[in-house]
């Protein structure tokens, strides 16, 4: 494609995270006019839908926005990224903020032509942390097929063992550099959008509902990546313990949601996502039962209601107000949940192969709080101050959001961004 | 353009050990150019060899490595044309040696040897010099008229954010309001809930402020009681005239023929011709689109913020929630209600105190809320549920709901109303509202409070929903050929929606972009989020056009369609398929191009049967030469000559997914020759009958998913393809070719595990029917 490359003068904006809504804010802005700089902590952008299988309700495959974004950039010279890196420290006022960026090492260099010789020579096997630890990946690893930048990366855990010179010796193209220290530098910018994001809800937490103590219960993300053609069973969703095809499975809504001891918010995607992940499973297994015990059925709006009226005519899925409270395992690996129907006061016990908890998001900055002049709400959600400005939170971040309205906000606080530098 | 042309090809990844090079690069020079050959191009020696040939004047690179998708800005040199030959993805890593070995040393030199794989990639250099032959660097279109102003329609809270949070970055803005006030609807509303920290409780309206900064702000011009007449034009240089609501004159919008009059009696659809002339008569007394208003006034981009009104409840279908009661009103009658002073019965003036609130209507709807109801329907029933307490210290409020839709941060909003004591929420299906002489009896079942309740009510108000503006009218008025509103709104149920989760801001209809209410039913704080959005995009419109750049998806693409007028038969065929409506054509028939408005798929290229549509980088001639070079053996050249087939693939989705299958090594039969394209939509039938008749076995086409839930990046691409690959068939058959010859799959990106099956069984089905009888002559 032909594309021009002159850059009006301008502030530049730098956007913390890679994920959907920072890559919005980023390409938003840039496409506008203005210079932007994106800085993803891992190895790769696309954050936590590139872990999707599919998006809600229109079930389309989150990668193919992804390429048109990954393309966005790459023929715009106004975005320049930064993978592996994360703000240290941001000092300074609108308008004119010193960011302090810390590189660690990817132990690959730019010359990568992403042939895979590293990876066929390596024989060490690490946690495949795309898919949540339910499969292996080797020590030099691509982090996933669309992976963008297309660049293999060392795990650290290898480093200086012989493994890893084998992999430098496998590398044609002189790619892989052993030696690569971690690095700091600074950019100075106008204005700073957080893009953080969000993490599952550690769903050990909940310790009632069994996760880490049975295999056969499972995270609605661990869904997403057992439906994903390239996720640890290629698209197969069986359960963990025996690869057994599924024939009755529970979906217990607002796992660590809602709730005062975990999250007391509610996450806002998780009953669209098990809705669709109902859908993954009716399409695997057409006979399934599909069990849902919810609290509310958050589905608002026409969209979002025509789907969940459209699986309501799905006589295999039944739909159970009632929180659940318990759960068991067999001999066989059969879990036992139960729960009180909310309405009827019976308490139920749900016998089922797979037990998928939706599990919510808690906002990344919860844990780990940027080292910048912010408001953080007690959730751990950064607040925007529009009085204030230069700095902004965008997506999820910012709220518990879905893709559609984090993306709206991301593309608003493009212009807060913009506002900030272009006074500056 | 004069161009100086080399192949480049690299050896590295594979290519070297899977081909024979020298033999590739005899392909690549037989037009007479240079073919040059380097063991590794992306690396810095690899493109420093680049640039010394560029600095030394080669300006058409032939780069013959990797695919496009890779090192996309290290091959990238100003002022040359540049062709990216995918050697890799394409040959070495998608088609196997283990099934199609290279020849031994003793079949080297056996010229009955076929190797399937060299061949292919001796094609690939050969395409790759013949696009370059074609193509040319562009220069981007210029509008002659070019301004900045931002047109906001609606003057409620979307628009006013929208025309605030766009002068602040330094546009003049003009808001049109088709009421005497600004406002909106939230500015007759008593109370607002709270945006951004919903612990605060109900807060006063914002709207107030917004109206007093919009009033105040020297690049904001506002005008009350006036609405659009039409928009003509393009983005960067719309000419907009108003009007006073209700008033007729000359430049109101032509509208488009509606969908039940484009048949005749027996249900055939009427053709282009008959359909100008229904055109015609029902805009009698219009302005044509092409003519433009002397008086009107120019803008660059809009942001439709049109907001919505009440829905109207079925008296008839819910009778037995009591509607025709004076004292069972909508939560919109309550909000009027309310904002003048104390909440009363409109029966008889005498306070409200106990109120029930009814969220969904049960019966036969089971647990769906109201029409055109969303979060903001469960959130406005807590805040009005909040006025009754606020009224009356001994005031009862119930809501009754199937399902309390209050998500992600809402909830604090809802934890807060239940710490009411007054205020009395439970889950229940409502199955009748009774008038027991004065007072009301409101009966739900399966309630959280017992399964068959009766709550006695002094008022009841029903959560009905925001119905958008543009179910009524299309309101953006714009003066194009296709019709004056957003296309699809159907499918949307009204809303000008965007149909893409990634892309929330693309419209069909370009520097028109859509906020608030109009959009999805929306709480004040999502909707000024929202405006700020569209505000945004109207921006990025301005600025592409002023740079001559296409928006997305096709971001900073600077070439644009250009037209052989002289040779243009007037069909009306591109006018009629472009997705974005660029096109207006005369009373003749002969297309105006409004190039701003343009996306760039090509769909124009791809529907015009004169072909004389096309991209200084991508055209009828580009890609038909390269499809013209493909060497196409017959039992002239082998006794049994292997076949050929050419792939038109869609480059967004498939091109992708066919890299991610070459990543895995999954194979891909080498007689199949691929060749992407911007869209299908852009595919021109003449690239496949060429193809047919030069002696190739087989075409086909991978495009996105068409139909409600399109995955087409330019809406109507693939489905456009489908209906001319349909229509190809009777071609075919009328030839004595099998239409199975040509065939359209449906690839998503993620598909990559399956397009090679896909492709694989195509070759297959292309074999057992045999070769194309026109092979050889």
């Amino acid at each position: 494609m032909s594309v021009e490359t002159t850059a009006p003068a301008g502030g530049s904006i730098l956007v913390v995270g890679g994920g959907i809504s920072g890559l919005t804010t980023a390409l938003e802005a840039a496409e506008v006019g203005y210079e932007v700089y994106i800085v993803e902590k891992s190895p790769s952008l696309g954050g936590r839908v590139a872990q999707l299988n599919q998006y809600f309700p229109k079930l389309c495959p989150p990668t193919c926005g992804l390429e048109i974004n990954y393309r966005r950039i790459k023929d715009n010279p106004r975005v320049k990224t930064f993978t592996m890196a994360e703000v240290e420290k941001v000092a300074g006022t609108p308008g004119s903020y010193d960011v302090t960026i810390k590189v660690t090492p990817r132990y690959v260099t730019s010359k990568c032509t992403c042939c895979g010789e590293c990876a066929k020579v390596c024989e060490t096997e690490i946690d495949n942390e795309y898919n949540f630890g339910m499969n292996k990946s080797k020590a030099a690893y691509l982090p996933h097929e669309m992976a963008y930048p297309q660049r293999y990366v060392i795990d650290p855990s290898i480093i200086g063992t012989e493994e890893a010179q084998k992999c430098k010796e496998a590398c044609k193209y002189n790619a892989v550099d052993l030696d690569m220290e971690a690095k700091s530098f600074t950019l100075k910018v106008g204005s700073v959008v957080w893009a953080t994001g969000w993490e599952p809800y550690d769903a050990t937490k909940i310790d009632n509902l069994g996760f880490g103590r049975y295999p056969n219960i499972i995270t609605n993300m661990m869904m997403e990546r057992m439906a994903s053609g390239n996720g640890p069973t290629e698209g197969k969703i069986l359960r963990p313990s025996d690869d057994k095809e599924p024939e009755s499975i529970v979906f217990v809504q607002c796992a660590g949601s809602r709730d005062e001891n975990h999250l007391p918010y509610c996450s806002y995607i998780c009953c669209m996502a098990s809705l669709k992940q109902a859908t993954y499973l009716r399409a695997q297994y057409p006979e399934a039962k599909i069990y849902i015990y919810y609290i509310d059925m958050r589905t608002p709006g026409y969209r979002y209601e025509k789907f969940y009226n459209k699986l309501k005519e799905d006589k295999n899925i039944f739909f159970i107000k009632g929180k659940v409270a318990e759960v068991d395992e067999d001999d066989n690996g059969n879990i036992t949940v139960v729960a009180e129907d909310a309405v009827s006061g019976e308490k139920i016990r749900q016998k089922a192969d797979l037990v998928v908890l939706a599990t919510g998001m808690q906002p990344t900055a919860a844990k780990a709080k940027p080292n910048a002049d912010l408001k953080i709400s007690e959730y751990g959600f950064i607040q925007n101050d529009f009085d204030k400005g230069g700095m902004f939170a965008v997506g999820c971040a910012n709220k518990p959001l879905d893709v559609v309205s984090s993306n709206q906000n991301a593309t608003g606080m493009a212009l807060k961004a913009i506002q900030t530098v272009k006074r500056s | 353009m004069d161009k100086k042309y080399c192949t480049y090809i690299c050896t590295g990844c594979g290519i070297g050990e899977a081909l024979n090079i020298e033999k590739v690069a005899e392909a690549a020079k037989e037009k007479g150019y240079d073919c040059k050959i380097h063991s590794c191009l992306c690396s810095e020696e690899g493109v420093e060899f680049l640039k010394k040939d560029v600095a030394e004047g080669i300006n058409a690179l032939s780069i013959a490595a990797c695919s496009r998708r890779v090192n996309f800005d290290i091959f990238r040199f100003d002022g040359c044309v540049v062709d990216r030959v995918s050697l890799r993805e394409g040959v070495a890593w998608s088609r196997s040696r283990v099934d199609f070995p290279a020849p031994t040393e003793e079949q080297k030199d056996d010229e009955y040897f076929i190797d399937n794989i060299q061949h292919l990639a001796e094609d690939y250099v050969r395409m790759g010099v013949a696009r370059l032959e074609k193509i040319t660097v562009p220069v981007p279109y210029k509008l002659e008229n070019f301004n900045r102003n931002i047109l906001v329609i609606g003057g409620g809270v979307t628009g006013l954010t929208a025309a605030v949070e766009a002068a602040d970055a330094g546009y003049n803005v003009t808001v049109v309001e088709k009421e005497e006030e600004l406002g909106g609807y939230a500015a007759k509303m008593r109370k607002q809930i709270p945006m951004g920290d919903y612990s605060k409780g109900l807060v006063d309206p914002v709207v107030g402020k917004l109206i007093e900064k919009a009033e105040s702000n020297s690049k904001i011009t506002i005008k009350k009681g006036t609405v659009v007449a039409r928009i003509a034009g393009q983005p960067g240089e719309f000419v907009v005239t108003f009007k006073k609501p209700g008033e007729k004159i000359e430049f109101d919008v032509p509208m488009a023929v509606p969908e039940d009059q484009r048949y005749d009696e027996k249900g055939n659809p009427l053709d282009v011709d008959q359909i100008r002339v229904i055109y015609d008569k029902i805009n009698e007394g219009r302005a044509d689109v092409l003519s433009i208003d002397p008086n009107g006034e120019p803008f660059a981009g809009v942001v439709l913020a049109a907001g919505w009104r009440p829905a109207e409840i079925d008296a008839e279908k819910y009778a037995y929630l009591g509607v025709g009661n004076k004292d069972v009103i909508t939560n919109h009658e309550f909000e009027q209600l309310a904002a003048k002073g104390k909440i009363v019965r409109p029966s008889d003036g005498k306070p409200a105190k106990n109120v029930v609130f009814i969220q969904s209507p049960g019966m036969e709807e089971g647990d769906a809320d109201f029409e055109y109801a969303g979060s903001v329907t469960s959130m406005v029933a807590l805040k009005q549920a909040k006025y009754v307490r606020d009224d009356y210290a001994d005031g009862k409020a119930y809501v009754i709901y199937q399902h309390m839709r209050t998500p992600g941060l809402m909830e604090d909003f809802y934890k807060e109303i239940q710490q009411d004591r007054g205020i009395f929420l439970t889950k229940g299906a409502v199955t009748e509202v009774a008038d027991n002489g004065g007072t009301l009896a409101v009966s739900a079942e399966g309630t959280l409070l017992g399964n068959d309740v009766t709550i006695k009510a002094d008022l009841v108000v029903l959560a009905t929903g925001m119905v958008p503006a543009t179910k009524d009218n299309p309101v953006v008025n714009l003066a194009y050929r296709q019709g004056p509103g957003f296309r699809d709104i159907g499918i949307f149920d009204g809303y000008a929606d965007s149909n893409f989760i990634c892309f929330p801001y693309e419209t069909q209809r370009t520097g028109v972009y859509s906020a608030g209410a109009v959009r999805r039913s929306m709480t004040i704080e999502e909707s000024t989020e929202d405006a700020r959005g569209a505000a945004l995009k109207a921006i990025q419109a301005i600025e592409s056009a002023n740079r001559g750049t296409a928006v997305h998806p096709r971001s900073g693409d600077m070439t644009f369609p250009d037209f052989f007028f002289q040779r243009c038969t007037q069909c009306k065929r591109c006018t009629e398929e472009c997705p974005f409506g660029a096109l207006d054509d005369d009373a003749k028939g002969t297309p105006k191009p409004n190039p701003t408005r343009c996306r760039r798929c090509g769909t124009c290229m791809g529907a015009c049967p004169e072909r004389i549509i096309g991209f200084a980088d991508y055209n009828i001639d580009s890609i038909g030469s390269m499809i013209k070079s493909i060497w196409v053996p017959s039992d002239f050249d082998y006794d049994e000559p292997p076949l050929r087939i050419l792939g038109l693939v869609c480059e967004n989705d498939a091109l992708p997914a066919l890299d991610m299958a070459a990543l895995h090594r999954n194979s891909i039969h080498p007689y199949v020759r691929i060749v992407p394209v911007r869209c299908l939509g852009s595919v021109n039938v003449i690239w496949i009958k060429d193809a047919l008749s030069q002696g190739m076995d087989g075409v086909f086409m991978l495009g996105c998913k068409h139909g409600d839930d399109y995955q087409c990046h330019f809406v109507k691409g693939s489905e456009l393809m489908d209906v001319r690959t349909y229509k190809m068939g009777e071609t075919l058959m009328s030839l004595g070719l099998e239409e199975e010859r040509v065939e359209q799959f449906e690839v998503a990106i993620d598909d990559y595990d399956k397009v090679s099956d896909m492709i694989n069984g195509f070759v297959e089905k292309i074999e057992s029917l045999g070769p194309n009888p026109f092979k050889g002559f």
